[in-house]
């Protein structure tokens, strides 16, 4: 118990100093003694509108986001008992890209600002739907089978928008939207997208326990109790709300969901209830991080947030590959 | 009150295969009832219908005289405990944690262990010699210190039944003993436990009764003294045996095949 308590309360710690790296990172750097006056005294100088437009509300969606996917990437990788898992795996992820890029497509977001991230949310709910119609009854597997067609499914909806682009500016926009980002957002990003990862992360909190007596098998956990219906369906609706928000806002963010469970399973004794609001607290900090490198590293053009966790995230893939050979018989 | 599980007119098909062929059989009080059969007789099957975790396509079983088709699943889980063929243990979790997992029907929805339920861990860890190995990752034990870890995973919730599907498979002849050992004991403690089991002498010497599945079908079920005869081995193996009564009790030769 004293074990947790002491890593829960370096893991916020870590966060706290990435949260005002985030703050103080960009075109304008702001120092921590503008922050303060900023937050002492605000006024309406530029750097308090950088400060409360800019800077909050993008970290402040940087540590919702990676706490979703975070979190997602945990219970996922607990249901399946697969070291693997992540959250796109269920096509909530791609249902949101596809629903954004027919906002894109059709110009609705050059109408409305926030056609994209409403039409990713509906995407999402609509994978979600489709993945549990196709996969329930027949156990996790065949769940996570409909979720490999659904991605499928939605990766060659989002390849035919591509190939059927009205205008080569149009596919520019689709390619740079997938590849996820977080410059520009604002409040009301954080409004729409918010609610749904608080729910979402709510209902993964709730299957901790199933998940817990899923490391001993299905018949096992179910013996002792488990309604494991129950706890797919929480999952599924779990991950389908917090990602599918989560990537509606941001675009599709790799990587976190995976690498976060696996850094904080040895300090929680690999229980899978325990691995939970740690994988979170981790993936905010990673994806916070993440979006000040790709302010902090300059480049002709900014380097998108997608691209860099993949960069990030793809030695660590290779180590987990190398480690797993190790280990396994 | 004595435990009752009974099974009546149980019948189970996959596909057009009849797995479990109007099987009734009714286990009361305490003791070890050893489930004979050879491969494919139905004997998971069966156990899986008593536990509840299957549900047969005609026919039901009760515990205590209720169908478990009524049971809460947590009621369930505290009165009866399953330990499934092979047992394994996916995360790196301490073997204390893995036996803790039996108590997951009693947990409250929210809080931790209380001070009363680690002592009860403790005490069955120590029951069961997994002292020694308390904070062991369950995947690194032997073969049979993870069976000893998940009987103990059973029992820590002290249930009534406890169903067990062969649980010496894969143990050496001493790991064997010490696991029907352990099953005789706590069936004279007072427990319901049924045990799916292969080796006919390690069945004669600890189990008190004896259900034989050939086909689907029970063909005996009775005190192993009784049941336990050269033409029932016959009828359900297919193989001629010999059984000598020794002063260490039954010893089952099987000679050659038909």
């Amino acid at each position: 118990m004293k074990l947790s308590l002491v890593l829960t309360i370096a893991l916020l710690t870590v966060l706290a100093i990435a949260f005002l790296a985030s703050l103080m990172a960009g075109r304008v750097w702001l120092s921590p003694v503008t922050l303060w006056q900023g937050v002492v005294t605000p006024g309406d100088q530029l750097s308090d509108l950088i400060l409360f437009g800019l800077r909050l509300p993008r970290a402040v969606l940087a540590i919702l986001i990676g706490g979703a996917l975070g979190l997602s990437g945990a219970a996922l990788q607990g249901l399946t008992r697969n070291p693997l898992a992540e959250p796109s795996l269920l096509g909530v992820a791609g249902g949101a890209s596809l629903g954004a890029v027919i906002a894109i497509y059709f110009g609705l977001a050059g109408v409305f600002a926030f056609a994209p991230p409403v039409m990713g949310l509906i995407g999402a709910l609509a994978a979600g739907a489709i993945t549990f119609a196709v996969g329930r009854g027949g156990g996790t597997l065949t769940l996570i089978l409909a979720g490999v067609a659904v991605s499928a499914l939605t990766g060659s909806g989002v390849a035919l928008a591509l190939n059927f682009a009205p205008s080569p500016y149009a596919a520019f926009e689709i390619t740079v939207w997938l590849l996820g980002s977080l410059s520009d957002r604002t409040w009301d990003h954080v409004i729409l997208a918010g609610p749904f990862i608080a729910v979402g992360c709510a209902l993964l909190l709730g299957a901790g326990r199933a998940l817990d007596a899923l490391s001993l098998g299905e018949d096992q956990a179910r013996s002792l109790g488990v309604n494991l219906d129950r706890s797919r369906l929480l999952v599924l609706l779990g991950v389908g709300l917090a990602v599918g928000a989560a990537t509606s806002v941001a675009g599709a963010i790799g990587f976190i969901g995976l690498v976060a469970p696996h850094l904080v399973r040895p300090f929680v004794g690999h229980q899978p209830s325990r691995t939970l609001i740690p994988s979170a607290l981790v993936g905010s900090t990673l994806l916070l991080t993440a979006d000040v490198a790709t302010r902090a590293i300059y480049t002709s053009s900014e380097i998108r947030l997608g691209v860099l966790t993949s960069l990030i995230g793809l030695p660590f893939f290779f180590w987990l590959v190398i480690r797993m050979k190790r280990t396994s018989p | 009150m004595t435990t009752v599980l009974s099974a009546r007119n149980l019948t189970v098909r996959r596909g057009q295969r009849t797995i479990l062929d109007d099987v009734s059989i009714t286990l009361d009080g305490r003791g070890l009832t050893a489930l004979i059969g050879a491969n494919g007789a139905g004997k998971s099957t069966l156990l899986h219908c008593l536990a509840g975790l299957l549900k047969p396509d005609a026919g039901e079983v009760s515990l205590d005289g209720k169908p478990l088709a009524v049971w809460k699943d947590r009621e369930l889980a505290k009165a009866r405990a399953f330990v499934p063929q092979n047992p394994h243990c996916d995360w790196p979790i301490s073997v204390e944690r893995l036996v803790a997992l039996g108590l997951t029907p009693v947990l409250p929805a929210f809080g931790g262990f209380s001070a009363e339920m680690t002592a009860r861990v403790g005490k069955v860890m120590a029951d069961c010699d997994l002292t020694g190995h308390r904070d062991q990752p369950a995947p690194t034990l032997s073969g049979g210190e993870l069976s000893r870890a998940m009987l103990a995973r059973a029992l820590v919730g002290d249930p009534a039944v406890l169903i067990v599907d062969e649980p010496t498979t894969g143990l050496d002849p001493r790991h064997a003993l010490d696991t029907m050992g352990r099953l005789k004991a706590l069936g004279g403690e007072g427990r319901l436990i049924i045990a799916a089991v292969h080796d006919l002498t390690l069945a004669a010497r600890h189990a008190d009764r004896l259900i034989a599945l050939s086909e689907g079908r029970v063909v005996a079920h009775g005190p192993i003294g009784e049941v336990l005869k050269p033409e029932l081995v016959h009828q359900v193996f297919g193989v001629h045996a010999r059984i000598t009564k020794t002063q260490d009790g039954p010893l089952v030769d099987l000679l050659t095949r038909v």
